[in-house]
């Protein structure tokens, strides 16, 4: 029960850091991509504010030997740099640009894009039902 | 809100930082949106397993619904083959990349694996890529 309640909490909080930051936004998402156009910084400080986080943070939680509410660490399995992760970063960040969306704006676009959402959550699921195919 | 300083974007990006330090620290999880999601859909598991996941994603909902309506101007008329064409690129890369821009790009530098930096400049490189050709190039 402790764990769903972390685990409620934690959704709240990134689901309300999504919106806040306006990662929800696509047409900003892609501007901040447009690197050579008409460059919007402002999304590089949601990433930055979050990774200033983690790093400090993780550094301290990953000094302990078991998080405080379950036996052990569940990190990811793989550690190596190899052509898969790089193919699927590439299509990842393909996809990215093309509409704006990343998995977790994606999934809160049904409440504030549903027209969008309708189109792209579909396709997001299709898409990750093939990659579990290649990755079986 | 000061023009100058992204202040909103700067909160609701530390915001995303603790949300992360939260699963980790109390759950040993990675807040990584599309393995959550995959896992939920795609893997038997027990209904431990299940449950918290389940749980991540009502609150992703619900933390994103309490904190609308949004200030911005929703996109409208956009390429319904676009976003269909990004929903497949976006879920059969973020699966077989083992992560997206939670997984990778907040925990996993934040956890400084190798294979999460490589990520992130991987799918922060193409993204720039393809909104430059599909802006500058194409549109």
């Amino acid at each position: 029960m402790q764990r769903i309640i972390i685990a409620l909490l934690s959704g709240l909080i990134f689901g309300a850091g999504l919106v806040i930051s306006e990662m929800v936004n696509p047409v900003k998402v892609q501007d901040f991509l447009d690197l050579f156009g008409n460059w919007d910084p402002s999304l590089a400080f949601v990433m930055g504010g979050a990774v200033a986080v983690t790093l400090v943070s993780s550094r301290f939680i990953m000094k302990r030997k078991a998080p405080l509410f379950a036996e052990r660490f569940y990190m990811a399995v793989k550690t190596s740099v190899d052509k898969r992760l790089f193919l699927g970063a590439s299509l990842f960040g393909i996809g990215w640009g093309l509409s704006g969306y990343c998995p977790g704006p994606g999934i809160l676009s049904a409440m504030i894009n549903p027209t969008e959402a309708m189109v792209f959550l579909p396709a997001l699921l299709v898409g990750g039902w093939i990659g579990q195919r290649f990755s079986a | 809100m000061l023009e100058a300083f992204p202040t909103q974007a700067l909160l609701g990006g530390v915001l995303i930082g603790i949300s992360a330090a939260l699963l980790l620290a109390f759950n040993g999880r990675i807040a990584g949106i599309s393995g959550i999601l995959y896992n939920l859909l795609f893997n038997p598991l027990s209904s431990s397993e299940r449950n918290w996941r389940m749980a991540f994603l009502i609150g992703l909902i619900a933390g994103g619904y309490l904190m609308l309506p949004v200030e911005f101007e929703l996109r409208q008329g956009y390429s319904p083959i676009l976003l269909i064409i990004s929903g497949l690129a976006v879920g059969i890369g973020t699966r077989i990349g083992n992560g997206c821009t939670s997984g990778h790009g907040v925990c996993g530098i934040g956890l400084m694996a190798g294979r999460s930096i490589a990520a992130t400049l991987t799918f922060m490189a193409t993204g720039i890529i393809t909104v430059t050709v599909l802006r500058h190039f194409i549109g």
